[in-house]
């Protein structure tokens, strides 16, 4: 390419404007141009920073398929945030999170939060349902209805009408491994997962069985992402419950 | 030589064994006695710069780590601090009058730091370090005592103890005082500087730094204020603050020392686990002449290295696999020769951390990794990441004695039972 460069550059006095010659000179440049732009730019800083969350949360917050790292990428920056100050906090008991959080500033796990909630990675598809098709009709009727008799409201009534998620703090439910969901659900029945004061989710989990909680997970778990995977515009009408979206003020107070 | 003479020595010797006892168990009646002290009257100090400072002292001294339950208000104590002896819980020390320490006075409290009693004149365990605190000065112990004052009252009665038999005990107390404890406050050295008289007096006084750093004895004594010790539970080691082979600072630049406790990170070292904690929530909020002062003193404690233990090679196969281990999962941070990159990830050739005679510390990083300390120096720290979950106990025993032993260090081996005592 370099030669051709150079006849059709040696052939430009005396002859007339050659579109080739500006093609070429435009190419070198360009690339010229890019290479230096590439050099210039680090990797991203802030994913070097957090490869301590994603050894186990999966490359930039991916989960592993059917392991206990949900998928952090794309979840709302404000759950994520809380979820962070919860562990710190031991509002939330896992002692590999509280050991890596323990020493860092508000403001810190505010910027992994919003770094991971920036990243826009496509979902693997479900795994196959487990479970028979009447617990299968049974989590979905409670996703998508609840149970009014039991004051239970339905998963989409907050989670957003996609399961996607809400601006700016409540997480979606799908790409989720059934196991994960479960465990869940079971630590905010048992007190070991907590979140600001009013609990909603507390109250939620604590009104349901573990005949509903198999049955919610094991739907959830299966269902396919909708086309937009992303989270909701903030909720105009309001929540079916109380929650607290706030952190609390030093010395615990709301 | 008569035949009555042998018994006369017995005789003698079994009173002197009696007066003996006689004058112990005096000496314990009357450490076991001690007067309630009556309840506060005086009215709680608004003087602003005594306030300053006694919020400083809290800092230096790092009170609210052991004060405070995860997630819990500040100061209302319910932490478990764990012991070779039981377990203890940190005591509320927020004015609440019921659960805190609402109805103590300023002599009571004084009492509290400088022999170690309890408002009603019980024996104080020395996990409060009660041991150092004598040291301080009736100024720091008011301006101490105006800060706590100041907190907002909790109300959270205070956890009970849960030590073992005889430990738990009152006697078995004053009988560890008698050997271990003397109270007495910080006697300046005239020969030295200003400054390293002040930074001995936080040292070894507030910031009690040989609760962690000093090797204790069979009693669980401090033995040598700086010697190195293994904390409980076996899952860290605070390295001897006299061997610069472990984290002495003889030869640093005394700014470098400065950086590291304001910081948390200098190029090359970083604190972590028990000493995050110290930066995190103490000796980052510190003046700079303090540290500094701090600074002068330990880089002026006397050089003693530390007795080497006899040095075992690994197995040729073992490093192998280390080597193989390094090149997969270490190198694309620390580099192939260790070297680390700049503001980001420490070199690992030449890390004392790698070195230290005691692996615990190095294979903590491998199993927990984390995060150094986030400061306004150091605002959003670079975080290794954990490899409990991905790596076995001999894979883990493979990189840690192949750091150990290459690029010329001359450590020894990791065995694999060392890696699951310290997971």
């Amino acid at each position: 390419m370099a030669s051709m460069v150079w006849s059709t550059a040696l052939a430009w006095p005396g002859t007339r404007f050659d579109p080739m010659l500006l093609r070429h000179l435009l190419l070198i440049l360009a690339l010229v141009l890019t290479t230096k732009a590439q050099a210039q730019t680090p990797p991203d800083p802030m994913a070097q920073r957090v490869q301590a969350c994603t050894l186990c949360h999966g490359q930039e917050g991916r989960a592993t398929p059917g392991g206990f790292f949900p998928r952090i990428a794309g979840k709302p920056a404000d759950y994520l945030y809380h979820q962070l100050l919860h562990f710190r906090d031991g509002r939330r008991s896992n002692e590999g999170m509280r050991y890596l959080l323990d020493h860092l500033s508000d403001d810190y796990l505010r910027a992994i939060a919003q770094h991971f909630a920036a990243l826009d990675l496509p979902y693997p598809p479900p795994l196959p349902p487990q479970g028979d098709a009447a617990t299968l009709a049974r989590g979905e009727a409670l996703v998508r209805r609840g149970d009014p008799a039991r004051q239970l409201p339905a998963c989409t009534a907050c989670h957003g009408a996609t399961m996607t998620g809400v601006l700016p703090a409540v997480p979606g439910l799908l790409g989720l491994p059934r196991d994960y969901l479960i465990a869940q659900l079971g630590a905010w029945q048992t007190g070991l997962r907590q979140a600001f004061a009013p609990d909603c989710m507390a109250h939620v989990a604590q009104r349901m069985s573990g005949a509903d909680i198999a049955a919610v997970a094991s739907w959830l778990a299966a269902q396919p992402l909708p086309a937009s995977t992303h989270p909701a515009p903030p909720a105009s009408a309001p929540l079916p419950l109380r929650c607290g979206f706030t952190p609390l003020l030093p010395g615990g107070v709301q | 030589m008569s035949a009555r003479s042998p018994r006369r020595p017995l005789r003698w010797m079994a009173g002197v064994f009696i007066a003996g006892l006689a004058l112990l168990a005096a000496v314990l009646v009357l450490e076991l006695r001690a007067p309630a002290l009556p309840p506060a009257t005086e009215a709680p100090s608004t003087d602003a710069a005594l306030l300053t400072r006694g919020a400083e002292l809290a800092r230096a001294g790092n009170c609210m780590a052991c004060h405070t339950a995860r997630g819990g208000a500040p100061y209302a104590g319910g932490r478990r601090i764990a012991t070779p002896f039981g377990d203890l819980y940190a005591g509320n020390l927020t004015p609440d009058a019921e659960t805190g320490l609402g109805t103590w006075s300023a002599e009571a409290f004084r009492r509290a730091l400088h022999e170690g009693r309890s408002r009603d004149g019980r024996l104080l365990y020395p996990a409060f370090p009660y041991t150092h605190f004598t040291r301080l000065s009736d100024g720091d112990v008011d301006a101490l005592w105006a800060h706590l004052r100041s907190l907002p009252p909790v109300r959270q009665p205070n956890t009970a103890h849960a030590l073992r038999f005889p430990y738990g005990t009152q006697p078995a107390l004053a009988l560890w005082r008698m050997m271990f404890f003397g109270p007495g406050r910080f006697q300046p050295d005239a020969a030295q500087s200003a400054e390293w008289n002040r930074g001995a007096y936080l040292v070894n006084g507030a910031a009690h730094c040989a609760a962690c750093h000093g090797t204790r004895n069979a009693w669980g004594a401090t033995s040598d204020a700086f010697g190195g010790e293994r904390l409980p539970g076996g899952r860290w080691y605070a390295p001897s603050l006299h061997d610069p082979r472990q984290a002495g600072v003889q030869v640093w630049p005394a700014e470098r020392v400065l950086a590291l406790l304001r910081d948390g990170t200098v190029p090359g070292a970083s604190v972590a686990g028990p000493m995050a904690e110290v930066v995190f929530h103490g000796t980052q909020h510190l003046p700079e002449a303090d540290l500094r002062a701090m600074a002068t003193y330990l880089q002026a404690l006397p050089v003693r290295p530390s007795e080497p233990p006899a040095h075992e090679s690994a197995d040729l196969s073992v490093l192998d696999a280390g080597g193989r281990l390094y090149r997969q999962h270490c190198a694309d941070c620390h580099g192939a020769q260790g070297e680390g990159r700049m503001g980001a990830y420490p070199p690992l050739a030449g890390n004392r951390v790698v070195t230290m005679d005691d692996p615990t510390n190095a294979l903590q990083a491998i199993l927990s990794g984390g995060f150094a300390p986030a400061t306004p120096g150091h605002p959003q720290p670079y975080g290794m990441p954990p490899f409990r979950t991905l790596l076995q106990d001999a894979e883990i025993a493979a990189v840690a004695s192949y750091l150990r032993q290459s690029w010329g260090h001359r450590a020894s081996r990791v065995t694999s039972l060392e890696v699951q005592r310290v997971r």
